[in-house]
């Protein structure tokens, strides 16, 4: 029996990698989800926006979800069709609210040298929801051919 | 020095001339081993004058951007010059939506850099 292609549609239909949370792991999922992304014929554009995004999701994942506890585990679900890439991370910290995270470019934050992370999926990303108080980030791509 | 080097140092007419050796400036980990080699050529002199070249990067993440205010707030304290040059239209949208085309002198070329150390 040829098992079905998950569909974006339906989370329970994903792909799931789990990998601890550290640098080195956290990078892991990249490979094979770009690897559905280019089979689905995604423009340049989306790949370099969806390599970014998941860069963030994933550092985030580690250092401020785990807290840098590498026994912790970071589990990332995707689908991909012709239309649209579904990425989560999925983190096992305590949560954090996304609307406390000031903003980046005002002029007393400029210069400090973290805290963009957040803007950055959202600028590249169609669709950022934080779920689960946080503790899980859901990105969506739309491929524009 | 460990791990893998990141960066291509060359001295021209006094300026510290920087290409990267990686396509992609994304993980903390080999962020973390390219911010200490840049803040190696920073502190051998004072009023350094370092000059990126951004010619063979095609991604950088927000850690990468974090190590550069980094690396030019060290220059800065020493009264030194960082620029930055040749970054591709994609990594410029970067600096763009961060406004951080605003913190650094990002020059078009290596070339325009040189020219206004």
């Amino acid at each position: 029996m040829v098992t079905p292609e998950p569909d974006p549609n339906v989370e329970r239909t994903f792909h799931t990698i789990q990998v601890k949370s550290t640098f080195r792991e956290a990078k892991l999922p990249e490979g094979e989800i770009l690897k559905h992304v280019r089979a689905h014929g995604f423009c340049e554009e989306a790949i370099f926006a969806i390599k970014l995004a998941l860069e963030e999701a994933m550092t985030n994942a580690v250092k401020h979800g785990n807290a840098g506890d590498a026994s912790k585990d970071i589990t990332v679900r995707f689908a991909v069709n012709a239309e649209r890439a579904v990425i989560i991370v999925r983190d096992e910290g305590v949560g954090f609210e996304p609307e406390s995270v000031p903003d980046p470019t005002t002029a007393d934050r400029l210069s400090l040298p973290n805290g963009r992370g957040i803007m950055l999926m959202n600028a590249y990303m169609d669709d950022v929801q934080y779920r689960n108080n946080g503790r899980e980030v859901y990105l969506v791509k739309r491929n524009r051919k | 020095m460990a791990g893998a080097d990141h960066i291509t140092v060359a001295k021209t007419n006094g300026v510290n001339v920087i290409e990267f050796n990686d396509r992609k400036i994304l993980d903390e980990l080999s962020i973390n081993e390219l911010g200490d080699q840049l803040k190696e050529v920073a502190d051998a002199e004072r009023a350094v004058r370092i000059l990126l070249n951004f010619q063979n990067v095609e991604h950088l993440s927000s850690a990468a951007l974090g190590m550069l205010i980094t690396l030019d707030k060290r220059v800065k304290e020493q009264k030194g010059q960082l620029k930055l040059s040749n970054i591709n239209p994609q990594i410029y949208e970067v600096f763009k939506i961060t406004r951080l085309n605003k913190l650094f002198q990002i020059h078009e070329s290596a070339s325009q850099a040189m020219g206004a150390f």
